[in-house]
């Protein structure tokens, strides 16, 4: 290359550098690349993923090739056809059937070849049948339950990173962001390993997405309706992903946890994890939505004191992302509990928005939550802050309401 | 006011005085006007002013994404932000824009004294005002602004507040001026040629914007039909998209895509026209294969309409609907790589300059070629599953969007500067603009692609720790990318106030009728008798 042409006295520093930077500014960021950072997908877990990540190898190598060849000309016809460097135009050059037909047909050719193991992988996703398993998933605002049907048991899985490590504009995080930050809840999927597992994703409120990259699944949860899909976990261990599809305000904080277990510790994981979350035992604790309190006898009349700090950590797990951690809301999205008449009003007015929620805004509906959780939440929010109404609400007067 | 000031510029200069007496001053000028180089100069100053005010969320956005936590905003206003980012940027900046070049190119390059529709045209300029109006003060009103995406997915954009019933209007009034732009266009084409230019002479701007006008016809009312079920699901009771009235959120998206995906082409088919326009008059050689490039983009225009479900991979279609919506898609790819290759065959064999506008033309050729390729990687279905909403498509449509749709409208305006104010603009300024915007926009979107592949869902205010090195370069790359464009502000005002006096064909090679039968700046009033290009052997 020819930099230093002659072409007058007035060529600044901008044209003299400017066919190095041509080069330099499409191969910057390749060379960033290199660094230790993340750029590819993650390590396939499943047959389906495994599908994938070749597929997009194989898609990548090809543009790769064709990136190579059209980058060639292109700069090559930058560099010989330059003015500068004594080009004459050949005005004549500028139709030829033939050339038009071949760089038609050339492409189509090749993405003839990308069509067809892309349609293999395709219908080998969309074949659900024959599953050993089946979950359903459920999306809501602002986690997940999964539903073991053969089991007859079903849990929710929501975030577990605490409100402290996260922050909020102008108040910064009080702890260390932990190695698993936004990517860690309470109660994970759990799996056997080289087993069909077949997903019945749906949702309860606004459309989701139930994506883990590593298991090669991204699929929207529609309220209304169930979509299937499957994937057959290759190994043992804990795979990530988030919910894919804005859902709200708390889009961001609703991950999942895929753990895939031995067919042996599965079994074993199953038999526990019934005692807890077993649908048709009613009279079985159910566990908090993100937050283990230990659930008192039935029927025991429980004070202000406990029902308050049990409500404390339901609070802190459920509502203080909207509600905030002094109750003030954040107006008018959000509203105030400090203050306000519902929470100082009748028991069963807030009793009904908390278990039906309020349709048309973010305040979903909590009926997931236990009676004694309930109980205390709505003891805490009365009793906190700027509201003393000096009385508790007990787990019956939650199971009374849901009855009626 | 200011475009008062450039007409005042633009026209004051050199021998034309003659519009000093058209209006009584400048205020009533701008909302009487009915002349189409007056009404482009307000539709390219407004959409330069949204462009900033577009920008201005994305840096708050990427601010938030700086480092993980919340710092900024709230989760929800970040989604609003990224819902009126989308929205601004479609409708406020890169629309109106090229309806700006529309008008001011069209007439000139057909030889027509003015547009079909003159008083029509003024009133499609000034419905956007209100609708912007709208939209911006949606953020203010309780509730804020539609937080759902811009794609305004129900259920959950019929969870908002009085925010989305402003948003869903301001669409409305936006759509209803695009589609009274595009009547105007088509019959300004169609009807006012000079006698001599036939379809087959058109210069490749008129052509795009003949496809396009099209485009915006055919799925406007699509997209207004959509949005207005939409609102009578949020305030009247029906069920088009509520399952427990037996109504699906999927048909929206269909609705929404059918209108969606030809969106992207009206946003990118006029920018294949500037390229088209620009590419040979600094390769000094007629454009290769002019008849093939009008059937390219017609064949991209039809095929737009038969892709729409691409952007619905993961709501759980059937087999044979991925299949063919995946063979659709990459179809598009064969109409598409033939402009490429006739670009670069245009180049070939020529006698190349770099001015400013060529720049950024083998800009926008590089990028939107990698634009290409990562549509290409997003159309093949299992490949999509796994990168659908994540930032590999936030990178895929920023590069074919902002070095596609942007650099064209830069070059644009950088090509015809001398011929619109009769001055020319600051050569150097120009490089540095386009060399900083093409570093820094790189910094900030290719890194995308990278979390993109990690598993990165778009849309989040808030991410995992092992996201957080590349969004970091990210974010210092946007702000970069964001200050360089003030450059162009900058050079712009300086060529109107105080630029060289340009020639009138600055550019030696550009043959179209602007260039080749009129002064630099274009009177105020041109063509006012057709000039005869019959026998005569105009190119495109």
């Amino acid at each position: 290359m020819k930099f230093r042409k002659e072409n007058g006295p007035k060529r600044g520093l901008m044209s003299r550098l400017q066919p190095a930077l041509l080069g330099a500014g499409t191969l910057l960021s390749p060379v960033l690349a290199r660094a230790a950072y993340d750029v590819n997908i993650a390590q396939p877990a499943s047959s389906i993923s495994s599908q994938i990540y070749d597929l997009h190898m194989y898609i990548l190598y090809v543009c790769a090739a064709i990136f190579v060849i059209v980058f060639a000309l292109m700069f090559y016809s930058i560099f010989k056809f330059r003015r500068s460097n004594g080009a004459k135009p050949d005005v004549n050059f500028h139709e030829s059937t033939l050339i038009e037909v071949i760089w038609t047909v050339i492409p189509f050719v090749i993405l003839l070849f990308m069509a067809i193991p892309a349609t293999k992988t395709v219908l080998d996703m969309k074949d659900t049948s024959n599953p050993d398993l089946t979950i359903k998933v459920t999306g809501y605002q602002w986690g997940w339950r999964y539903d073991y049907a053969s089991e007859d048991m079903g849990f929710y899985s929501n975030l577990s990173t605490p409100w402290a490590q996260i922050g909020q504009p102008g108040e910064k995080a009080t702890e260390q962001k932990g190695k698993d930050y936004l990517l860690e809840v309470d109660n994970p999927l759990v799996v056997p390993v080289g087993k069909r597992v077949r997903l019945l994703i749906t949702s309860n409120d606004v459309i989701h997405g139930w994506y883990v990259p590593q298991l090669g699944v991204n699929q929207y949860g529609i309220p209304g309706f169930i979509k299937d899909v499957w994937f057959k976990a290759d190994r043992v261990g804990t795979f990530k992903g988030q919910c894919s599809q804005i859902c709200g305000k708390l889009h961001g904080y609703m991950p999942i946890t895929v753990v895939v277990k031995s067919e042996a510790d599965y079994a074993k994981w199953v038999a526990e994890a019934k005692t807890k979350w077993a649908i048709s035992a009613p009279s079985a604790p159910v566990a908090a939505a993100a937050v283990a309190i230990e659930a008192p006898a039935p029927g025991k009349t429980l004070t202000l004191a406990d029902l308050k700090s049990a409500g404390e950590k339901v609070y802190a797990a459920n509502c203080v992302a909207c509600h905030q951690a002094n109750g003030k809301g954040m107006p008018p999205n959000f509203p105030a509990l400090s203050g306000s008449k519902v929470v100082l009003g009748s028991m069963d007015a807030q009793l009904d928005i908390l278990l039906n929620g309020r349709p048309g805004t973010a305040m979903a509906a909590f009926a997931r939550l236990s009676d004694y959780e309930i109980a205390a939440v709505m003891t805490y929010t009365k009793n906190s802050w700027d509201n003393s109404v000096g009385k508790a609400v007990q787990p019956d007067d939650v199971k009374a309401k849901r009855k009626s | 006011m200011a475009s008062a000031t450039t007409h005042d510029h633009a026209h004051g200069h050199g021998h034309d005085h003659e519009h000093d007496h058209h209006g009584p001053g400048p205020w009533t000028r701008i909302f009487t006007t009915t002349n189409h180089k007056d009404i482009g100069s307000m539709y390219l100053w407004f959409s330069l002013l949204m462009f900033f005010v577009g920008g201005a969320m994305a840096l708050l956005i990427r601010a938030e994404l700086f480092q993980p936590g919340l710092q900024v905003v709230q989760p929800e206003v970040f989604n609003s932000l990224t819902t009126v980012h989308a929205l601004v940027m479609i409708f406020g900046a890169v629309m109106p824009a090229f309806v700006g070049f529309a008008n001011w190119l069209i007439p000139l390059q057909i030889g027509a004294a003015d547009m079909a529709f003159p008083r029509m045209n003024n009133w499609s300029f000034w419905l956007m005002i209100p609708a912007t109006i709208l939209l911006m003060a949606s953020f203010f009103v309780p509730g804020g602004a539609a937080a759902s995406g811009w794609t305004l997915y129900p259920p959950l954009s019929t969870q908002g507040g009085i925010g989305v019933d402003m948003t869903i209007l301001a669409i409305h009034i936006l759509g209803a001026s695009s589609i009274m732009g595009s009547i105007n266009i088509i019959t300004t084409i169609l009807n006012m040629r000079a006698p001599g230019m036939t379809l087959m002479r058109m210069p490749m701007f008129v052509w795009t914007w003949l496809i396009t006008a099209y485009l915006i016809i055919a799925v406007m009312p699509v997209l207004a039909g959509c949005i207005t079920m939409l609102l009578t699901d949020r305030h009247f009771g029906t069920s088009f998209f509520n399952a427990a009235g037996g109504g699906d959120p999927t048909m929206f998206m269909h609705i929404f895509w059918f209108f969606g995906h030809p969106e992207v082409y009206i946003l990118i088919l006029p920018a294949f026209g500037i390229m088209s326009q620009i590419i040979p008059a600094f390769a000094r050689k007629p454009l290769f294969g002019y008849a093939s490039m009008v059937y390219a983009t017609a064949s991209i225009a039809i095929l737009s309409f038969i892709v729409w479900g691409h952007h619905m991979f993961t709501v759980g279609m059937p087999a044979a609907g991925q299949l063919f919506f995946m063979y659709a898609t990459m179809l598009i790819a064969v109409p598409t790589g033939v402009k490429i290759f006739n670009w670069i065959a245009t180049m070939w064999r020529g006698s190349i300059s770099f001015e400013t506008p060529m720049l950024f033309a083998i800009g926008f050729l590089c990028m939107f070629t990698l634009g290409g390729f990562s549509g290409l990687v997003l159309s093949i279905v299992p490949v999509d599953i796994t990168l659908h909403n994540t930032y590999y498509v936030v990178a895929h449509f920023h590069y074919v969007l902002f070095p596609g749709a942007i650099w064209a409208l830069m070059a644009g305006v950088y090509f015809w500067l001398p011929k619109w104010t009769g001055r020319m603009y600051n050569e150097t300024l120009g490089k540095w603009h386009f060399w900083l915007s093409a570093i820094s926009f790189n910094v900030t979107f290719f890194p995308q692609h990278f979390l993109g592949l990690a598993g990165m869902p778009r849309r989040i205010p808030d991410y995992a720790l092992q996201f957080a090195e590349w969004n970091m370069i990210s974010t210092i790359g946007a702000f970069a990318l964001g200050f360089s464009q003030l450059l162009f502000v900058y050079n712009v005002f300086s060529c109107i106030r105080s630029g060289e006096k340009a020639k009138e064909r600055q550019w030696d090679s550009a043959d179209s009728l602007e260039w080749t039968h009129l002064p630099s700046p274009v009177p105020y009033h041109t063509f006012e008798t057709p000039p005869d290009l019959r026998g005569t052997n105009a190119a495109h």
